[in-house]
């Protein structure tokens, strides 16, 4: 393969978009081959609908994978487009189904409503997107996920891919990129919002050397994937990112750190590199600009610290991930001891983008403070659970409500958390907050990476607190005492609150730690560790006093203040309680109302769940 | 274990496979992380006989390497089951039973967390996040997920997977 010049990629480009039309002109049918969707039998439906296809003797129809379509709650899923047809997304394809739709919309010419879960999101790249509606998705850093096959760099270029690379390295000075990212006003997507473009000047002014840019794809947040989703279905978006960011900080050297549980993510990106290198848009003189810079990958082996910059940084060297402190900040003194950026997977994701519309288009969307779009990984108790890309400023009612379908099961919404472990939790009062990162931070939670998980009212508020305090002590790295032995204490204190041990002293001693951990933790992991807590303590006061008070868990979650009894007047002697107990505590005659031995019993609460009479009650 | 070879004594030993890629790697700053990863997809974890040749091939102390294998959560010092589950303990499968997920699991093949059965067959460790939290609660035995699982299914998986 030849390494192109600024004029054959744009020729390249030209005969893409010409085969992208002709394709258009006949029958598209596309796969989802995310990682969930892989997870969900993808695999199984792609060969399915090559199989009916066949079988239907259809030879025109051209199958496609692609990354994640963002709809996790009906995967595997499926795009058909055909021509005098709506384009339309359907869910849940197994083999059956596949069938039906070959049989019926291919074949038939008629949409298969049953199967229907939604429409394609309206396209950046070829549509214009007039005034922001934020009561939708707008998809800015997904553009590309679910559109094109991410093992093909031509499906990429022919969506304006390396454009924006092409416009720096031909028209635009290092200095001007680095103006134009500032006045967009593109925050650092990491959770802790910091000016992209500030970031990018500092590096830019160290002397000329040796300096690195670096993508930090360590998602280590649980209950998130944003990332992940964006590598697999977009990975020259981020490659294309890391070389301008190069070009305007004067790197010639990339690293992209990923976390070593996404073996898809991995595989996809080393084709990205290959392709990207073999057509010049990598490596040396690329475009015939002068300009030289390569990428490597660098596997992360599990550790949460390690999305913490200067841990993340250790890691690269081989070395024990250790935070250590501020300043130098990486951009003054990073890997190896030279200059660095980190940025993140997603703020990657926007920056061609921003420089190919311009920052002032990119400026129109968002808040007064945070421009842009936020991606979420929307899971928990809703029905819609997935992937979703929303302007800054949408509330969370609209993310849960209206794009997230609401609570599961029509059951009372309770809380919402972003940020993970470094978030908070956020009370039913706030749902109309437009999201943003002030916004956000004012009531005690952050923006975090991207995790936006939902709690019903089965969940119990002082034993998710544990969830996460349990998740950071584990992954302390044990080199700061306020989060090494604060975090220790206060697992230790929620513990003994969700088995009905707990005193008011505690809470009170839990809020001292906390304090102590935010101001005093050498690193972002040990400053936020607390927020769980703190916020929780901070707006569900009351069940926390409910399990000290009058050991009671109304969620039902915490065992140790469950009891199990059966009302007799209800209880018909059906046995099928006494027949489901694993410890056989339920003892009766047939026809005879049953007794619960409150010694023997384990609590599982599986006499509860079958008792068709509500005999069983909880307590 | 198929790439890994054993001489006579039973000893493990680094492959030609693993000693090229050492090789490969050994003028790269940071290398270590890179090695150890590659050491781990042959054996399974990461042999003590394996780590002290690895510290000769790269001239690292033996000392560095263990620091680096116990900071984090993905090496091992030693061998896992024949069949490998993991159980997803991130946040959207914690709400949704990943833990009672566990514990079934505990029940089934009678030992706990990061411990093999003893006839070597299985191991179960919960992880964080899968990244498959529309399927959750979600498990992984030997590579293959499993999502929406209840504890009812759980005897199924194991059965299929146990060897005989």
């Amino acid at each position: 393969m030849a390494k192109l010049t600024v004029e054959a990629l744009g020729a390249l480009r030209g005969q893409q978009q010409a085969a992208a039309r002709a394709r258009g002109e006949g029958v598209v049918v596309t796969v989802g081959m995310g990682t969930c969707g892989v997870a969900a039998g993808s695999n199984a439906t792609f060969e399915a609908i090559a199989a009916a296809l066949a079988a239907q003797g259809l030879k025109d129809v051209l199958v496609r994978p692609t990354g994640c379509m963002g709809l996790c709650h009906s995967e595997p899923t499926v795009e058909v487009r055909a021509p005098g047809m709506p384009a339309v997304i359907y869910g849940n394809v197994d083999r059956a189904a596949a069938q039906k739709i070959v049989e019926g919309h291919v074949a038939g010419g008629r949409v298969v409503e049953e199967l229907v879960c939604d429409t394609p999101a309206l396209d950046i790249v070829t549509a214009d997107i007039g005034g922001v509606d934020y009561e939708k998705q707008l998809r800015i850093v997904l553009r590309n996920c679910g559109v094109i096959d991410p093992d093909k760099i031509d499906e990429y270029i022919a969506r304006d891919g390396y454009a924006a690379l092409a416009k720096v390295l031909t028209g635009m000075a290092p200095q001007g990129v680095v103006d134009e990212v500032l006045k967009s006003g593109l925050r650092g997507r990491g959770g802790a919002g910091f000016l992209t473009g500030r970031k990018w000047q500092f590096a830019a002014a160290q002397p000329e050397g040796q300096k690195y840019m670096v993508c930090n794809a360590d998602e280590g947040d649980p209950g998130a994937y944003m990332d992940r989703s964006t590598l697999e279905g977009d990975p020259h978006s981020v490659l294309e990112a890391m070389a301008i960011a190069g070009y305007a900080i004067g790197a010639s050297k990339g690293f992209i750190y990923i976390r070593a549980e996404y073996p898809l993510a991995i595989q996809r990106l080393e084709t990205a590199i290959a392709q990207a290198t073999a057509y010049g848009l990598l490596g040396e003189d690329i475009l015939g600009s002068g300009f030289s810079f390569t990428i490597e990958l660098r596997l992360g082996a599990g550790a949460f610290v390690c999305g913490e910059e200067t841990a993340l940084l250790a890691s690269i060297e081989g070395k024990r991930g250790m935070p250590t402190p501020r300043p130098p900040f990486p951009a003054v003194k990073g890997l190896w001891g030279c200059p660095t950026v980190i940025n993140n997977v997603e703020t990657l994701a926007n920056i061609p983008v921003v420089l190919l519309k311009g920052a002032e288009w990119f400026g129109k969307i968002g808040t007064e403070t945070t421009k842009g779009t936020k991606v979420f990984a929307l899971t928990g108790k809703v029905n819609k659970c997935g992937l979703i890309e929303v302007p800054m400023g949408t509330t969370l009612r609209s993310i849960i409500f209206t794009i997230g379908g609401g609570i599961k099961d029509g059951k009372a919404f309770k809380a919402a958390q972003t940020g993970g472990p470094s978030g908070g939790i956020i009370p039913p009062q706030f749902l109309d907050t437009p999201i943003d990162y002030e916004s956000l931070a004012k009531i005690g939670s952050i923006m975090g990476s991207g995790g936006l998980i939902v709690m019903d009212e089965d969940d119990c508020i002082p034993d998710i607190a544990k969830f996460y305090l349990d998740f950071t002590v584990d992954e302390s790295c044990g080199k700061c005492c306020p989060c090494r032995i604060g975090g220790r204490k206060l697992l230790d204190y929620l513990d003994k609150i969700c088995k009905g041990a707990g005193t008011l002293e505690d809470i009170d001693k839990m809020q001292v730690i906390c304090e102590a951990m935010s101001r005093a933790s050498l690193c972002g992991l040990g400053q936020t560790a607390s927020n769980p807590v703190q916020s929780s303590l901070r707006y569900f006061m009351d069940e926390y006093k409910e399990h000290i008070e009058q050991k009671k868990c109304r969620a039902g979650k915490c065992k140790n203040l469950l009891s199990y009894s059966i009302i007799p007047e209800k209880c018909v002697g059906c046995t099928a309680c006494a027949k489901v107990c694993p410890v056989n505590a339920i003892k009766g005659e047939r026809k005879q109302p049953h007794v619960i031995d409150s010694a023997k019993c384990i609590k599982c609460g599986q006499c509860f769940d079958v008792c068709k009479f509500q005999a069983v009650v909880r307590g | 274990m198929s790439t890994a070879a054993k001489t006579a004594e039973g000893a493990l030993k680094l492959t030609p496979e693993l000693k090229a890629f050492i090789a490969e790697w050994k003028s790269k700053p940071g290398n270590l992380i890179m090695v150890l990863h590659r050491v781990q997809q042959a054996f399974g974890y990461i042999p003590r006989e394996v780590a002290f040749e690895v510290a000769d091939a790269l001239g690292v102390p033996l000392a560095k390497i263990y620091g680096v294998i116990t900071f984090y959560n993905l090496f091992k010092l030693t061998k896992p089951g024949r069949n490998q589950i993991q159980v997803c303990m991130g946040t959207a499968c914690y709400l949704k039973g990943g833990e009672d997920i566990v514990k079934e699991l505990e029940g089934i093949l009678g030992v706990g967390l990061n411990t093999v059965t003893p006839d070597g067959e299985f191991s179960v460790e919960a992880v964080r996040c899968l990244g498959c939290c529309g399927l959750a609660p979600v498990m992984v035995v030997n590579g293959e997920v499993f999502g929406k699982v209840q504890t009812k299914d759980l005897q199924g998986i194991v059965a299929r997977f146990r060897k005989g």
